[in-house]
């Protein structure tokens, strides 16, 4: 039993490489390389969705996307303050509301809220870019809720007792100098949760739309029907990730450039703080 | 005038939890006199200050600041505060504002004074500090004393009527100690009504009117400077000046 950890370490890996080299071959013999060429790239289809692939679906999931991160960041804030409120009620509301939320499927969410705006206002100015305003919105607030939280509670206690000393209230306290110092430590988190959102757009799908209003998804899936290849897939694909890969650099260069702060939870902030009393 | 003092404080009792942090304090401060505070670590000299301008809620007694009884259940406390300028040992400067606008945000959102108002005073202040060359600096790039000098000239940018100092220079390193030190004795110089806690002995001497002992949440012994520490009746307020004055070489 006399192993060094070193070489123990070696062997380990050893296996995990072969592992994988045994999947690969498999997967490359066993699979027909050819029809999958044929299915997924086909030039001729993919020529053809240009160029409302980008004009109309990529614009789509750009607006749907900017309209439900935009509101759910409201609805968010609003949330995080009910949360951190003095009022019991307030806090209660507001965590049933991130619990309930969280909890369900998005696309769930999306159907009840995206179909049910229709029918509670018929004939009204809420359009199908509200109902998915207000239903992706949903769908993002309740993570939001919780990101813009822990941001709030990142921001040294410091910070408000020279802004109350100063004769500001609590409320301009927190509109003044911690929300703005708030979002700052959460710029990062909430590039990564608009990628998520980006994502879920494509669940809106599900709610029917007239031509014009198809997103990256279902533009594909159309094609995909009409064309009986899979390329429309391929290139849908490429649009989602023409979006999310830069979202995802910058939301890493955020956080080198913020120090790296990491937001977990409330509890890990309280032992931040400058201590007075220890002095 | 009326002989009604700046600041009075009338048996102010203070806890937290069990822990009974302030006994029944009576402090009083006229109008353009120097207190300083001094007393061992953890004796509830920042709770005392921080009381005065309710930062904490006191559990019992009256604080009255201005002639206004800021205990009272119906008083306007933000207005309140706005007459009472506060220097905290960590600065607090508002770390996503520039200098001047640390000088001037609550100027503007509180006093409703104009961009160019707000500026005028802030920039004043600043000069009087001696930092007007780093108006558009963030706070991070000042050392710990520029930034207890900002912090200073910020307070006073709100035109305050008593300034309220929480060991100001506790958590500089020393040779910029002496910086900070000179604005405050400035401030005294032109009639500041100033309660400091501190523990430089020097400042005391040379600045305060008069001078508090505080241990265990009660005040031991108050008088003139040269009588409290220099010639100090109780025998706790000996130890406490002999382990500061000359900490190595501890007296028993
Ligand atoms: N917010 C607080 N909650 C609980 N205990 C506190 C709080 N603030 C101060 N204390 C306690 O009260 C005592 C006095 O603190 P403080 O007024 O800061 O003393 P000093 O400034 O003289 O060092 C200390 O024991 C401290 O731990
Ligand atoms: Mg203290």
């Amino acid at each position: 039993m006399a192993m060094s950890k070193r070489k123990r370490a070696r062997i380990v890996r050893a296996v995990q490489y072969a592992v994988l080299v045994v999947v690969v071959v498999v997967v490359a013999v066993a699979a027909d390389w050819g029809r999958v060429a044929n299915a997924f790239f086909d030039l001729d289809v993919a020529g053809g969705m240009f160029p409302e692939v980008i004009t109309v679906a990529l614009v789509n999931t750009l607006i749907y996307t900017g309209l439900g991160f935009g509101f759910g960041l409201v609805l968010g804030l609003v949330v995080a303050l009910m949360r951190l409120s003095s009022v019991r009620a307030y806090r209660w509301i507001a965590g049933a509301y991130v619990e309930f939320f969280r909890g369900l499927p998005a696309l769930l969410v999306i159907l009840a809220i995206g179909s049910g705006i229709p029918l509670a206002f018929p004939g009204t100015i809420l359009d199908r870019y509200v109902s998915i305003m207000i239903a992706l919105g949903i769908v993002g607030s309740a993570y939001m809720a919780e990101t813009i939280r822990a941001g709030i509670q990142a921001v040294p206690k410091g910070q408000v007792e020279a802004a109350r000393s100063l004769g500001m209230s609590q409320s301009k306290a927190m509109v003044w100098i911690v929300i703005p110092q708030a979002f700052k430590i959460i710029l990062p988190p909430l590039t990564n949760e608009l990628i998520l959102l980006t994502k879920d757009s494509s669940l809106v799908l599900f709610l029917g739309s007239s031509q014009v209003q198809y997103e990256l998804t279902q533009f594909g899936r159309t094609e995909l029907n009409q064309s009986r290849s899979l390329t429309p897939v391929l290139v849908a694909g490429i649009c989602y990730l023409i979006i999310t890969i830069p979202l995802s650099y910058l939301s890493r260069y955020l956080e080198r450039r913020t120090g790296g702060t990491k937001i977990r939870s409330a509890e890990a902030t309280e032992v931040a703080q400058p201590e007075e009393a220890t002095k | 005038m009326s002989d009604e003092p700046a600041v009075r404080v009338t048996g102010l009792a203070k806890c937290f939890g069990d822990l009974k942090v302030l006994c029944g304090i009576d402090l009083s401060v006229a109008t353009g006199e120097v207190v300083c505070v001094i007393g061992p670590s953890g004796s509830g000299k920042s709770t005392l200050l921080r009381c005065v301008n309710l930062l904490e809620e006191p559990d019992e007694g009256s604080v009255v600041v201005g002639g206004v009884d800021l205990t009272h259940e119906d008083s306007d406390i933000d207005a309140a505060r706005r007459k009472i300028g506060m220097v905290f040992q960590s600065f607090n400067l508002f770390a996503h504002l520039t200098v001047l606008n640390n000088l001037t945000v609550a100027q503007r959102k509180v006093l409703g004074r104009d961009r160019a108002e707000a500026n005028r005073v802030a920039l004043a202040n600043l000069e009087k500090v001696g930092l007007l060359e780093k108006a558009n600096a963030m706070p991070a790039q000042l050392s710990g004393g520029q930034q207890q000098r900002v912090a200073i000239a910020r307070a006073l940018s709100m035109g305050p009527e008593v300034m309220l100092f929480d060991e100001p220079t506790s958590a500089l390193d020393p040779e910029l100690v002496g910086d900070v030190l000179e604005v405050m004795r400035d401030l005294a110089d032109e009639g500041m009504t100033m309660l400091v806690v501190t523990h430089e002995m020097h400042f005391a001497r040379e600045v305060a009117d008069r001078v508090l002992f505080m241990d265990g949440g009660v005040v031991v012994e108050e008088g003139p400077a040269e009588q409290v520490i220099g010639a100090p009746e109780h025998e706790r307020t000996r130890t406490f000046l002999a382990r500061v004055l000359d900490p190595i070489h501890r007296v028993e």
